[in-house]
């Protein structure tokens, strides 16, 4: 077909031209009204465990820097930011000193950050000293298998996930380091929302 | 699904490589027509341009707008090279406000300016179907079809491939088989009307479906109404306008 050819099989008068427009809306209505589904049946209802926004945050449990353990299911309720880090990793250096300033100011208001040491892939003696270098005030967890990084489906550090009180991860930040404007926005968005 | 590739400590976002692929390949493209149509190439490209660089600013402005006493708090914020603090709607109707004031300054005829704009933005909906299929986004519900692919933890049906294949099948019916006359602007509401249809057919497919009432799905509603109009306006617009027909004869 040439260009323009089109235009020369379309020229129909008004009222074909009328009748295609109901035809197309009841062909289309009837599939729209065929492909109704209830919201279990989309990410609209009850979204599975996945590390990607909208869904709900793969629970783990995980030694604590120091001694015990910490489950993410615990902190349904609260506004939880997991950040994945390691302590060769410049951009985790780079940005740790803006997550402490904003966990410092907004703990009070329910924020709990966890900070997951790669520590398959650093060591403990390594974490420790970082977390005294930074006067990090925070859980640090240790991820001494990968498991959990596996389950976040890892491929880049720092990886930072906010997750909201109902357990929904709302933002994921790949890489950074991510900026103290953009920490702030992310964490006052979860805690705006009632609890 | 390869939403970051790592290279030593730095992290590429793949989604957003293949869109900045796509604005580039449109421009190409929108650069290209706007010459055939007889346009002022310079004028139709800065208006793309422009229109994009203001719906950037708008989107972080927006943001920021939004959280506003975080952003007084650290103003340098605002220059951060993350694509997470940008609210792509307020930025996209900036960005067409933006485009629209230019091309009315520059006197852009209506009807051409689109025609020529038509072939880039179908190859801009290839690279978003491509970018879609990179992070996972826009994925499909789960389904026992032989073709299903593997995704968030079950086998779906991979809607951002069918997105991919009928946005080049777009792309080819308004590049090699163009509605209407040169530059009346059918060959624009044929891609919006197209681009809706398919829209339309796709959601039935999709697994992370907005819901609107009984189970009604918003984007199917949204797109037969944009669907409807476009054909409403096509038929409109079956003669040529006075503005493109002198637009021609000059």
């Amino acid at each position: 077909m040439q260009p323009g050819q089109l235009s020369e099989t379309w020229q129909m008068d008004r009222s074909r031209w009328y009748l295609l427009l109901i035809i197309v809306f009841l062909l289309g209505g009837a599939w729209t009204l065929l492909s109704r589904v209830s919201t279990a049946e989309t990410t609209n209802g009850a979204p599975p465990p996945s590390p990607r926004e909208g869904f709900s945050a793969p629970d783990f449990t995980l030694e604590l820097l120091g001694g015990g353990e910490m489950s993410l299911s615990e902190l349904r309720g609260q506004a939880v930011m997991i950040n994945l880090w390691a302590s060769w990793c410049p951009p985790c250096r780079a940005e740790m000193p803006a997550i402490e300033r904003v966990y410092q100011d907004l703990k009070d208001e329910g924020l709990v950050v966890l900070a997951v040491n790669t520590t398959f892939q650093d060591s403990e003696a390594a974490a420790v000293e970082f977390v005294a270098e930074f006067g990090l005030t925070f859980p640090v967890l240790l991820d001494r298998t990968g498991a959990v990084s596996n389950r976040y489906q890892l491929r880049g550090l720092p990886s930072t996930y906010f997750v909201d009180r109902e357990g929904v991860i709302r933002a994921v930040v790949v890489g950074g380091p991510m900026s103290e404007g953009l920490i702030r926005s992310k964490v006052q968005e979860l805690l705006q929302e009632a609890p | 699904m390869l939403p970051t590739l790592s290279i030593g400590s730095f992290v590429l976002q793949t989604p957003g490589l293949a869109l900045l692929a796509g604005v580039y390949l449109a421009m190409a493209l929108i650069e290209k027509d706007a010459a055939r149509l007889k346009l002022n190439k310079e004028h139709v490209y800065n208006m793309v341009f422009w229109g994009l660089v203001i719906g950037v600013v708008g989107a972080r402005l927006a943001y920021a707008a939004r959280y506003f006493s975080v952003y007084l708090q650290t103003p340098l914020s605002l220059f951060a090279l993350n694509p997470q603090t940008l609210s792509p709607v307020d930025g996209a109707l900036i960005g067409l406000l933006a485009a629209m004031v230019y091309g009315w300054r520059k006197a852009l005829p209506l009807r051409p300016t689109l025609d020529a704009l038509t072939a880039g933005l179908a190859a801009f909906m290839i690279a978003m179907g491509l970018a879609h299929l990179l992070s996972g986004d826009a994925f499909g519900a789960p389904t026992r079809l032989p073709w299903g692919i593997e995704l968030w933890g079950e086998v779906r049906h991979p809607t951002q491939v069918y997105e991919i294949i009928l946005a080049v099948a777009i792309f080819v019916a308004v590049r090699r088989w163009p509605m209407g006359h040169k530059g009346n602007g059918l060959n624009f509401l044929l891609f919006v009307a197209l681009s809706a249809a398919a829209r339309l057919f796709l959601e039935a497919f999709r697994g992370d479906s907005l819901i609107w009432g009984d189970g009604w799905r918003a984007a199917q509603v949204i797109s037969l109404g944009i669907l409807m109009a476009a054909l409403w306006l096509m038929g409109r617009w079956r003669n040529p306008s006075p503005s493109s027909e002198s637009h021609y004869e000059n």
